[in-house]
């Protein structure tokens, strides 16, 4: 039987303060970890295979392998609360609900590192969830969890809070980095990486907190507990967001690997209304689409890659039989030509061309030719760019085509909507 | 009265956080449209000085930062969500319901300074769409009923108060 722990504080009454997190069990893992060397924590993530929650899904433990060992060389931890892939909500809950559980994570990943400065970087929109992790990081100082010479362990370990200001580029994690620096938003190139030029021009860890969250439970059961759970590639729970057209929409700490279609009709009580489902975005806005025909996939990083789409966040979005793929496809390259930061061509361009297509056809004005200047425009911008967002922009149009191609064809064609001629005869 | 005279202590607190005190610099905007309600020319050109940066980079920064603003708004920001999750469950005609009764448009003011209507990217609550955050407060699972007696609450609140602020 599976157990959740990320979520099981969360239902607590005043879950977010330190005294419910020490009450059960909280830091715990702390005490446990300053008892091993950092060499045997990073060990032990590594052997539990976790990989990062926050979309890209790099192995955690590779990561902090890659920070320089020299002591002498100030490090930093940046933690990515940056949450603004539509369809994911799952960072926003446990900032507000329990965000010491973040605090534990990022203590042990500062320990087994050598960092001694960890800032938060956290969507300006989330004002409860800015006020309680200022006043989770003031309660950890207080009872000697940050501050000098933690726990009498040596170790020093300060924390503070960055509001972001409203841009979703600055989840990518060279363009939070940036914003932190106070610049805009704009990714960097790669290489060199954080680990090695990072914030300040400093090693930095740079994790979402949803990995920084399932630290503590490794340290405290153990890097097999974890790995015990999930797939071959991809181990430990995970928190899916469920939205759309389903009955009971909302976070499911499930194990990795469990079936798409069971998150759905089980877990989120099916698609509401006694419709039949029609396709699913499995991991946020920027992945691609499946059919209903294909729902019956592990959520797993390896499974999802094979079936044609990405694990992403696991923000499931459920769309049913009335769905128009058309207007689906437009809405999220609306949203991406938006949010582009507008440094690489291919992006800032091509996310605008992108949307003026698919708009024009979802509104009758398509032209023969437009399926195929889409197809065209996509691939000329994914794998061009400096960030993932160049992919990410050029996911929904793409998938749609490939699996819906008929509905954009028949908007061409005849000026309106196959799905709202198909559903008002 | 200039952002040192009032928020002294503030300042050299975020400024202590960071090795470069250019960082200091979204904090400090945050806090001067907290104070005057919008990012004004005089706070842009006090927190040039303050950080030592270009007036430039932070017009930049205010053009780039959507939640970042040189000009007034309403005295309530209503910002409903549009994007996909919240659109399937019907943000769409609830919007353009909030901009009937308000006789405006995405991105305009009422003209009695009440009411500004925004639609934005993703607030995270998709298990509870629509969205809508009211300065900066959620209010979820709206329909046209909610709405219609918020906007009732908010002017009633409006006449006897000043706008709660950030939740």
């Amino acid at each position: 039987m599976f157990e959740p722990v990320l979520t099981r504080n969360i239902h607590r009454p005043y879950s977010e303060k330190i005294t419910t997190y020490l009450e059960h069990g909280g830091y715990n893992a702390v005490r446990k970890a300053f008892a091993g060397t950092p060499e045997e924590i990073i060990d032990m993530v590594k052997r539990s295979g976790l990989r990062g929650r926050g979309g890209a899904g790099f192995p955690a433990g590779t990561k902090w392998g890659f920070m320089p060992k020299d002591q002498d060389i100030p490090k930093i931890v940046a933690v990515n609360t940056d949450e603004g892939e539509p369809g994911t909500f799952k960072d926003r809950e446990i900032v507000e609900r329990d965000p010491h559980q973040i605090i534990e994570g990022v203590i042990i990943a500062a320990y087994a590192i050598g960092a001694g400065r960890a800032y938060v970087y956290i969507r300006g929109e989330f004002f409860l969830g800015v006020k309680r992790w200022i006043k989770a990081i003031a309660d950890a100082y207080e009872h000697g969890f940050l501050g000098k010479n933690i726990l009498g362990s040596g170790m020093n370990l300060d924390m503070s809070v960055h509001r972001g200001a409203g841009a979703y580029i600055c989840g990518e994690e060279t363009a939070m980095l940036e914003s932190l620096e106070g610049k805009r938003g704009n990714p960097r190139l790669k290489p060199p990486y954080p680990a090695q030029v990072g914030l300040f021009g400093l090693p930095t860890l740079v994790h979402n907190i949803e990995t920084l969250a399932c630290i503590p439970h490794i340290i405290e059961r153990g890097p097999e507990w974890f790995a015990g759970i999930g797939t071959e590639e991809s181990k430990g729970p995970k928190i899916f967001s469920v939205s759309g057209h389903v009955n009971r929409p909302g976070n499911y700490e499930l194990p990795l690997g469990i079936s798409l279609r069971e998150i759905i009709d089980e877990h989120a009580g099916g698609v509401r209304d006694g419709k039949r489902l029609k396709a699913v975005i499995p991991g946020g806005a920027s992945t691609p689409i499946l059919p209903a025909n294909r729902v019956d996939v592990p959520m797993a990083f390896e499974t999802l890659n094979a079936a044609g789409s990405q694990l992403g966040t696991g923000a499931v979005i459920v769309m049913d039989e009335t769905t128009c793929m058309v207007e689906i496809a437009r809405r999220l390259a609306k949203f991406f030509a938006h949010e582009s930061c507008g440094r690489c061509t291919p992006c800032r361009i091509g996310s605008v061309r992108l949307y003026e297509l698919l708009d024009r056809i979802e509104h009758g004005k398509g032209k023969p030719g437009d399926i195929e200047t889409i197809l065209e425009t996509a691939n000329g911008i994914d794998g061009l760019t400096f960030c993932p967002m160049g992919a990410a922009l050029a996911n929904p149009a793409r998938s749609a085509i490939e699996h819906f191609r008929e509905e954009f064809e028949f908007h061409i064609e005849h000026k309106g909507c196959l799905v709202k001629a198909v559903y008002s005869s | 009265m200039a952002l040192l005279d009032t928020h002294k202590e503030d300042i050299e607190r975020h400024l202590a956080k960071y090795p470069d005190k250019h960082s200091a610099v979204m904090p400090l905007l945050a806090m001067a449209q907290e104070e005057y309600g919008y990012v004004t020319q005089d706070a842009i050109g006090e927190i040039a000085g303050i950080l030592d940066l270009d007036v430039t980079h932070i017009k930049g920064l205010i053009g780039f930062y959507t939640m970042l603003y040189d000009r007034p708004k309403g005295k309530y920001l209503l910002q409903i969500c549009t994007d996909l999750p919240c659109a399937l469950r019907g943000a769409e005609a609830l919007s353009e319901h909030l901009c009937r009764k308000l006789g405006i448009q995405p991105g305009e003011t009422t003209p009695d300074g009440l009411f500004t209507i925004e639609n934005v990217k993703c607030v995270a609550a998709c298990d509870c769409a629509p969205v809508m955050q009211v300065n900066g407060h959620y209010h979820e699972n709206l329909d046209e009923e909610k709405l219609n007696k918020l906007l009732e609450d908010l002017r009633r609140e409006a006449e006897v108060s000043e706008p709660a602020h950030y939740d």
